[in-house]
């Protein structure tokens, strides 16, 4: 006879590492102009973290926690790169062209914002929701 | 000096992965092999540290934190592989 399973301590680690590897990914995100990281390694860390969510519990529990349909995640990421490159256009400047400036924050003070920023959301959006997919369409058993 | 002993660190970590690698091929169980990969990649920590004083850069301190992740990400899926058959279930049963 099995005894009955118990996953408490493995659901406690993952309640804290959880954070950790988000700020993290999102911190890799944000660094990629000035340092290594950048969407893609941001997007895998992250879908990193949502596989642990899945690993210690279980595909409802999480459905229900993070109700979002990764197909449409992918779609998202593709419209931000199309339209980061497409909003050049208007501006009379050739295709993927990008823009960038120093603006004045109210609590960040002086930071320089580049459009690349939104180009690279778009590969992030768009490597989470691939990963997701490919692992969730694999995982289901039956 | 600094280098010599950095050096000296790296061939005892190498000597370390090679006898964990023995225990990867031998390992009479798979939990064997299960543990001496979490330990391989801990040590392949070690060894990206060392090579970053070596290189006298901080350009790779975010892997050190990326391969502890991703080596305890692997290490949960293997452990719940042997010991529920699944890693991602559709519904516990509590």
């Amino acid at each position: 006879m099995k005894t009955k399973e118990n996953d408490i301590i493995l659901q406690t680690c993952t309640k804290v590492v959880l954070f950790i590897i988000i700020l993290f990914s999102v911190h890799s995100f944000f660094a990629g102009h000035y340092e290594p990281g950048g969407g893609f390694i941001g997007g895998l860390m992250t879908s990193g973290a949502l596989v642990l969510l899945l690993i210690a519990y279980d595909k409802k529990t999480v459905a229900k926690i993070l109700p979002i349909d990764y197909k449409i995640m992918i779609a998202v990421g593709l419209l931000f790169a199309v339209g980061t490159a497409a909003g050049a256009i208007f501006f009379n400047v050739p295709f993927l062209t990008h823009a960038f400036g120093h603006i004045d924050l109210p609590i960040l003070g002086d930071t320089s914002l580049h459009t690349a920023t939104l180009f690279d959301l778009g590969v992030y959006l768009v490597v989470i929701g691939v990963t997701m997919t490919i692992i969730q369409t694999i995982g289901e058993d039956e | 000096m600094l280098e010599t002993i950095v050096s000296i660190a790296l061939l005892m970590i190498a000597i370390a992965m090679a006898m964990l690698i023995y225990r990867v091929i031998k390992g009479p169980t798979t939990p064997d092999r299960v543990i001496a990969l979490d330990a391989l990649g801990i040590n392949l920590v070690a060894i990206v540290a060392l090579t970053s004083i070596l290189l006298k850069t901080s350009a790779f301190l975010d892997i050190i934190l990326l391969i502890a992740i991703l080596a305890f990400i692997g290490t949960v899926a293997f452990s719940k592989y042997l010991e529920k058959g699944v890693i991602i279930e559709n519904e516990r049963n509590r």
